[in-house]
């Protein structure tokens, strides 16, 4: 439940947002978002243990989440020294 | 069988590494690779004509935790165009990064993209597909950028995000299958799908993050800038092969996943944002001063005719009509993929030797680089629609079928889009043609021209002659 309202909030934010970082974290918040819907599915009763298969995609996800993010990052760096360059031009 | 599977995802993503570790060979390298690869598809392909098609799972683990590799017709074929475009891609970057800093970064990147794409072609499961469709993007994305400018890296980061968002939609509809099914395997969940809120809440999330992706009107609106801002080698691999991934998982899921619970409003929809993605997109292009931005509006307006495809795939029942139409709609969209990344290429050569890509000041090409400007007119030829290419064949079928299921408002914009293409091409290939202020030698540089020029037969002659192929190969395979 919680994990639809953060993506939900993340998708909304993702979209409203002009401000790159912070479109960054909202594209960050709505995987957590998923992320989280995806891990509750293990759940399956009081005493069953949970099923293994969710955490090790969500593992997976979060890999490529973080990779994700240090690119996005990194464009954003490149692109605000290429503003500096230019102001001093 | 699988010795060929899992060479042609292991091989790029071994050249890759390669590349990373010695930066200097890097051409050798790449182009070696490639031609290994395209070696690899080619067997594939032949293996799957002989033996029909498989599956594998890897590394002994049971089915449902393996990661499982399938292979057919539709995913032969597309890992074949990716060979041979690919390859002619290598060659043509050799020149290109000759003498640049950017080929010891360009190669590694363009080795793990083609890894993601056989790989996104061969697997079977959603969540592998998941996982190669972020390595696809990330690689894209970095490739995108290496221009360095900043519009260039303005459009990468606006790519990366649009990808992300896709991604994430499609890994959200992933999540609630495996909820619903217990399974990540297409065709056990083709065998299960019933018609409930889940598969429906799922089929909509997965589609439209796909759809972000493939840059399917009005979703397309990071396209134009990402292909037109990338050097030319990467805007011919974005272009022809890496919005066809999205186009083929859509393919993927609507007709194997999902027939069950796709409504008639929904093939309407797509059909409808196709029409849209034709009109707008044509128009578009024919008003671009940049030929390089032409090329990248065509692409959204060739997105059109495949959804339109798709929309009538699943409108038609199940018999002859239907599988001459997936036939039709798969020679379609290789053909875009050989002519358009022969234009691509081509527009490359233009504006390596002219410095420039505006379209008004084309003027004297014809002279100069003659065997380039017939690569353009060959793409030109395909992307139009006209005989002998492959994709006349296809657009053939797709106005038959709408005729004879009544939908006449489809046969209209595949007219309008055929004309509107036509009237970009020969406005490009009018200034090319014009009368140049001074006559210089004609420049003939074999190595830079041959790829495009390679690629426009292919999609032209070969495709559009051998056409009948296709059928054939489908039909036996299935």
């Amino acid at each position: 439940m919680l994990g639809i309202v953060l993506a939900a909030l993340g998708l909304q934010a993702a979209i409203l947002q002009q401000d790159a970082i912070r479109r960054i974290l909202a594209i960050n918040v709505l995987g957590v978002g998923v992320f989280l819907v995806f891990i509750a599915t293990a759940y399956q009763g009081a005493d069953a243990p949970p099923d293994a298969v969710p955490h090790a995609l969500v593992l997976t996800g979060i890999v490529v989440a973080v990779a994700a993010t240090a690119l996005a990052l990194a464009l954003q760096r490149r692109m605000e020294s290429s503003d500096v360059d230019a102001d001093d031009e | 069988m699988n010795e060929a599977m899992a060479l042609a995802i292991a091989l790029p993503l071994l050249g890759g590494l390669v590349a990373v570790v010695c930066p200097r060979r890097g051409h050798f390298i790449g182009n070696l690779t490639l031609l290994l690869n395209a070696a690899a598809a080619v067997w594939l392909l032949s293996l799957v004509m002989q033996h029909g098609a498989a599956s594998q799972l890897l590394g002994g683990w049971q089915a449902g935790l393996a990661i499982s590799l399938h292979a057919d017709a539709l995913s032969s074929s597309l890992l074949l165009l990716t060979a041979l475009v690919g390859l002619a891609i290598s060659v043509y970057a050799t020149r290109y990064f000759h003498s640049s800093q950017d080929a010891t970064r360009f190669w590694p990147l363009w080795l793990l993209l083609v890894a993601a794409l056989n790989g996104l072609f061969l697997s079977a499961d959603l969540f592998n597909l998941y996982v190669t469709l972020e390595l696809l993007g990330l690689s894209a994305v970095a490739l995108t950028a290496l221009g360095g400018k900043r519009e260039s890296i303005k459009a990468a980061l606006r790519y990366l995000m649009v990808g992300l968002l896709g991604s994430m939609g499609y890994l959200a509809g992933v999540a609630i299958l495996y909820t619903a099914f217990g399974t990540l395997d297409m065709q056990q969940i083709g065998a299960r799908i019933n018609v409930n809120p889940a598969s429906e809440v799922a089929l909509v999330l997965m589609t439209a993050g796909l759809l972000l992706k493939t840059a399917l009107f009005p979703l397309h609106f990071w396209l134009p800038a990402a292909h037109s801002n990338a050097p030319a080698p990467v805007s011919a691999a974005l272009s022809a092969l890496v919005v066809k991934a999205g186009f083929y998982l859509v393919l993927r899921l609507w007709t194997e996943v999902f027939p069950e619970a796709i409504s008639p409003q929904g093939a309407v929809l797509i059909g409808a944002l196709g029409c849209a993605a034709i009109l707008w997109g044509s128009w578009q292009a024919l008003q671009a001063e940049r030929l390089k931005l032409l090329a990248a509006y065509s692409t959204v307006a060739q997105l059109g005719y495949l959804f339109i495809g798709l929309a009538l795939l699943v409108s038609v029942e199940e018999g002859v009509t239907r599988d001459i139409l997936f036939g039709a709609v798969v020679l379609m969209a290789l053909t875009h993929g050989f002519a358009k990344s022969s234009l691509f290429l081509a527009i490359g050569v233009v504006q390596q030797h002219a410095g420039h890509d505006r379209i008004d000041q084309l003027d004297g090409t014809a002279q100069r680089l003659p065997a380039t400007t017939f690569a353009i007119a060959l793409a030109g030829v395909a992307l139009i629609g006209l005989p002998p290419s492959g994709a006349f064949l296809g657009k053939w079928h797709l106005f038959s079928t709408s005729m004879e299921i009544g939908q006449w408002l489809l046969v209209a914009v595949m007219g309008i889009g055929s004309l509107l293409a036509a009237a970009y091409v020969f406005r490009v290939l009018g200034h090319a043609f014009g009368n140049a202020a001074f006559a210089s030698r004609p420049v003939n540089v074999a190595a830079e021209e041959w790829p495009a020029l390679a690629l426009g037969l292919i999609a032209t002659l070969l495709l559009g002659l051998g056409g009948a192929w296709i059928w054939q190969f489908l039909e036996v395979v299935a």
